[in-house]
């Protein structure tokens, strides 16, 4: 089986021979996928960030491999996301069986003019590594690794950290610490917080294996199949000829008998039959759906698992782990550049409780669906899944995931339309991609050319709206051009008509005729700052 | 005479799943079973249609 795939060296830092602990205005407890891009959305910014990590290495462990449009996107702003659709395995159609029989199948993305797919799948340690390249490219940002949190002290304006490493412990102080340190969260265990939810019961085998199969670039999912009677199993595709097999063993499954390689091995030929594999990794997991009451304690904020737990169906995990670091980013740099008061920090709190909450929603209604409570459960289930073949109604019911779509907030930080807007872009959501061209005639996409600051889109009749300090304004229709159609439509664009972006690409206020006014209060109220 | 409507009628089904499997949460099959029976009952004179509920009655024997 794998070992680690990418190692890293520790290094001694500077602050470790300083007389008084230093102080850094931005500590990223956990280089995960999370905290990497925290950090690197911090940097990009101007914000120096201290990065620690307990460990020296990446790879080991079969996680996260679906990452969802959204996430592709705020990648692509963070300057890794053509990378990762290039490694990546880009799929967007999903079929359920019952049985062995199709019953439902779908598409995540059936409209054209999106540069990021709906989906791709790549091994979170690729991610993991095309994120820490980066961070090597961004001067503010001081990654260090093998140093582990072993202490913490809340104060008014910073938390006192103690940190261990080969070399022994020593003393750092952070004007604000983002926790991104997962699931078993070693800041959460020390300020004692609550991590209350639902544990399922069934227990489900995970195993990422080779094979030079030619099955299709989808997501296959089976409610009883002949192959593993009784319970459910997952097939995804990964690069490297690596597949990802995810069967449910029931509440029952003994873990450490079920995680001998000759009792997978046999699980696993009775799902591919003569196909010759190699096994990469097995795991075998229960999961939890919970999360923190609150994810801002004073100077310490969490971010992903550490504040928030999803089953996988969905994969509304990692991905909203980094929609987290990127709704932070721009309102912590804010704050410390006296942008936006400490308040800016509370809609992070509202904005992501909300989508936790999502996403919990979803991932719990998931999970009753495809391992029921009980035998009276089961029943109400398989009588979807008979009916699925003959009525739309049930084939729309059938729930084996909802996959992860970005949370449209409902935020005071939004300046409520005046008037109404049709066509897909919602208020409080990112803004939909669509194709353009650039003044030269060149094509592009919209999102590519928002770069992660105020901007505002006017639609052009005229001369365009004044903006206040800190706003971008781009012209459609000068600089850029809607020569599809597409935006105009997606928008439902009038002449004269514009749209303040957020710097995380959330539309904050739209309208049909804006002034230099209505813009200033929109973006004052988008900076937590009353209108 | 109106039409048994197969065709996905809630905007969030999950939402209708999960009202219904919550109501035999903790029930053996027994219960849920008169639970379902009662429920039967409820929406069949809610329609009120007999050529609907006739045509409802050969779906469901239908499916396998």
């Amino acid at each position: 089986m794998r070992n680690a795939v990418y190692n890293f060296a520790y290094r001694r830092s500077p602050d470790q021979d300083a007389r008084a602990p230093v102080r850094h205005p931005v500590v990223v407890l956990g280089a995960g996928p999370v905290g990497l891009a925290a950090a690197i959305d911090l940097g990009q910014r101007g914000v120096p960030v201290v990065l620690l990590d307990d460990a020296d290495r990446i790879g080991e462990g079969s996680r996260g491999i679906c990452w969802s449009k959204r996430t592709l996107e705020i990648c692509d702003r963070l300057g890794v996301g053509e990378k990762l659709v290039a490694q990546g395995v880009t799929w967007k159609l999903g079929k359920v069986f019952a049985g062995d029989d199709l019953v439902f199948s779908f598409d995540l993305l059936p409209e054209a003019g999106h540069k990021m797919p709906a989906f791709i799948n790549l091994q979170q340690f690729y991610l993991e590594k095309a994120l820490c390249d980066r961070v090597d490219e961004i001067d503010a940002i001081d990654l260090r690794w093998k140093n582990k949190l072993t202490g913490l002290e809340p104060h008014n304006d910073h938390v006192r950290l103690t940190i261990d490493t080969p070399e022994g412990p020593y003393t750092l102080e952070a004007g604000w610490l983002i926790a991104a340190d997962g699931a078993r969260s070693t800041t959460r265990d020390l300020l004692g917080l609550q991590f209350a939810g639902v544990t399922f019961e069934d227990k489900f085998l995970i195993a990422d294996i080779k094979m030079a199969a030619d099955f299709p670039t989808e997501r296959r999912f089976w409610f009883d199949p002949s192959f593993h009677a009784g319970q459910s199993a997952l097939m995804h595709r990964q690069p490297d000829n690596v597949w990802r097999i995810d069967l449910q063993l029931g509440p029952e499954a003994d873990i450490v008998e079920e995680q001998k390689p000759e009792r997978v091995t046999e699980r696993l030929k009775r799902m591919l039959r003569d196909m010759p594999f190699t096994i990469e990794w097995i795991s075998i997991y229960r999961f939890n759906c919970r999360r923190l009451d609150r994810f801002v304690h004073g100077r310490v904020i969490f971010v992903g698992d550490a504040a928030h737990q999803v089953s996988p169906f969905g994969a509304r995990g990692a991905n909203s782990g980094i929609q987290d670091a990127e709704n932070l980013a721009w309102k912590l740099a804010a704050v410390l550049k006296g942008e936006a008061g400490p308040s800016l920090i509370e809609s992070y709190e509202r904005e992501r409780i909300q989508a936790a909450d999502e996403n919990i929603a979803h991932s719990t209604r998931s999970t009753d669906f495809i391992a029921p409570h009980s035998p009276a459960e089961r029943q109400l289930r398989n009588a979807v899944l008979s009916l699925a073949p003959m009525v739309d109604f049930a084939r729309r019911m059938i729930n084996s995931g909802r996959l992860s779509v970005a949370t449209v907030y409902d935020t005071p930080l939004s300046t409520p339309d005046e008037g109404v807007f049709a066509g897909s872009a919602r208020l409080g959501a990112p803004l939909p991609d669509a194709p353009v061209r650039r003044k030269d005639g060149t094509p592009s996409h919209l999102l590519d050319n928002i770069a992660g600051e105020f901007t505002l889109l006017y639609i052009k009749n005229g001369a365009a709206p004044e903006v206040p300090e800190g706003v971008r304004s781009i012209c459609i229709g000068e600089d850029l051009l809607d020569s599809d159609g597409v935006l105009g439509q997606r928008l439902d664009a009038t002449p004269g008509a514009a749209y303040l972006l957020r710097p995380d690409q959330h539309l904050a206020a739209r309208w049909r005729h804006a002034d230099g006014a209505k813009i200033a209060a929109a973006r004052r109220r988008a900076m937590g700052r009353a209108g | 005479m109106s039409k048994l409507i197969t065709q996905l009628q809630f905007p969030d089904p999950d939402a209708a799943y999960v009202t219904l499997v919550e109501a035999r949460r903790g029930l053996s099959v027994e219960a849920a079973a008169e639970l379902d029976t009662k429920l039967v009952l409820i929406l069949a004179n809610h329609i009120g249609d007999l050529d609907v509920l006739k045509d409802a009655v050969a779906l469901a024997k239908a499916a396998k």
